[in-house]
């Protein structure tokens, strides 16, 4: 349970999926002009990237069994394409609201590399299907709190006094190295001390 | 437009990190060292041009509704070839640059080309469109590694796959560390852009 923990911890705080692996960057400038809008691609990426967790740590198991492994990179992908559309079609007929919520980012989400990303390192990390399932939904956390952090800041940007030349992605990519600064000061974080080993 | 035309597109009017900002995932993460970013950007530009000549060659056989997924199995084909390639012939650069090697199959630039040039354009043309796609966003990466690893580090050009521990330009103590650290990734680029931004604004003003 306290290894579970410390992964969990690990992954949204020292080795954030945006700030600090740089997965995920195009959604994450493209989707963060607005709070909400973020939060709501926060939200459907976090749902896919624990879904596709668990549905490649299956598929991997497939390939090993086969002897494919070298087809990991197509398989994967295309998994998580149909996953995506899958998951499309399940949320406009079961939640109506949900689908207004999420259904615009929802289809973003097959070539946002963090998807991708975290299936990879969950192979790559050798982990069980427990730690696979909470690394993903972590994973997912990472990408919300580094999204609506920058959300919030940019949303006061768009009244500051700028010069022409830094408006629109060059202040956006500065504030975002100032957050990944800030985070920097989690990397030795002493989680023994904190989880009580 | 004229093959030239297509082919400089790439890399100035349209260079996929100064001007469409796309694919930034790898941009951010590999600029570290200058190879590292030449690496990326050759392993990239390979997918670019294989995926372009064989999407192009494609277009009138694939049905329209299904062609974004045609499109991924093709790039996905390049980057696997990719991938094991640069395992057995390059293994410690291979290692650094890690799972950014698969993620160039989700890299926006690769599908973009595909979906808004190779599939309406002449094989040839489309040729040189992934070609000048691909040295843009190699040229790009290098620029941006060549300030952080020179200001970084003090020394450029360190590479351990071919014994060659760089050039010393001044002493490792007055690099700025930050500047390797993911922080410094987004910074570098922002001013980067602000600086490019700037010098297009000025000289549109002189015309």
């Amino acid at each position: 349970m306290v290894d579970l923990l410390v992964l969990s911890f690990s992954t949204i705080f020292i080795s954030n999926f945006v700030l600090a692996r740089f997965l995920g960057i195009c959604p994450f400038l493209g989707v963060s002009r607005k709070l909400e809008t973020s939060l709501g691609m926060g939200f459907a990426v976090t749902f896919v990237m624990t879904m596709a967790s668990v549905i490649t740590y299956g598929v991997q198991k497939l390939l090993v069994l086969y002897n494919v492994e070298f087809l990991r990179t197509i398989s994967f992908i295309l998994v998580i394409a149909v996953l995506v559309q899958f998951v499309e079609m399940i949320i406009k007929k079961a939640s109506p609201v949900l689908y207004r919520a999420l259904g615009i980012y929802l289809p973003l989400i097959t070539t946002n590399c963090a998807v991708m990303g975290v299936a990879i390192i969950n192979v790559d990390e050798g982990y069980s299907f427990i730690q696979t399932l909470v690394n993903g939904f972590s994973a997912g956390l990472s990408f919300i709190l580094a999204i609506v952090l920058f959300a919030g800041l940019r949303e006061r940007m768009e009244f500051a006094p700028l010069p022409k030349a830094m408006k629109g992605f060059p202040i956006a990519l500065i504030i975002a190295g100032l957050i990944s600064m800030a985070f920097l000061g989690f990397s030795n974080f002493n989680l023994q001390a904190l989880f009580g080993l | 437009m004229k093959l030239r035309q297509v082919f400089a597109n790439g890399i100035f009017r349209e260079n996929p990190i100064f001007r469409l900002v796309l694919g930034m995932c790898p941009v951010l993460a590999v600029s570290v060292t200058v190879v590292n970013g030449l690496g990326m950007g050759l392993a990239a530009t390979f997918v670019l041009v294989c995926s372009n000549l064989i999407i192009s060659l494609l277009r009138n056989v694939i049905p329209k509704e299904v062609r974004i997924p045609c499109f991924i199995v093709v790039v996905a084909t390049f980057v696997t070839i990719v991938d094991k390639v640069m395992a057995a012939g390059v293994p410690e650069l291979h290692g650094v640059l890690g799972i950014f090697i698969p993620l160039i199959v989700v890299n926006c630039i690769i599908l973009g080309r595909a979906e808004a040039f190779a599939s309406r354009n002449t094989v040839g043309r489309s040729l040189f469109d992934g070609l000048g796609m691909g040295l843009g966003f190699t040229l790009g990466l290098i620029l941006l590694s060549i300030f952080r690893e020179l200001l970084g580090t003090g020394c450029l050009l360190v590479a351990g796959d071919f014994g060659f521990s760089g050039l010393e330009v001044f002493s490792e103590s007055y690099g700025a560390l930050l500047l390797i650290l993911p922080p410094g990734a987004f910074i570098t680029l922002g001013l980067l852009l602000a600086g490019i931004n700037w010098w297009s604004g000025k000289k549109g003003e002189e015309r």
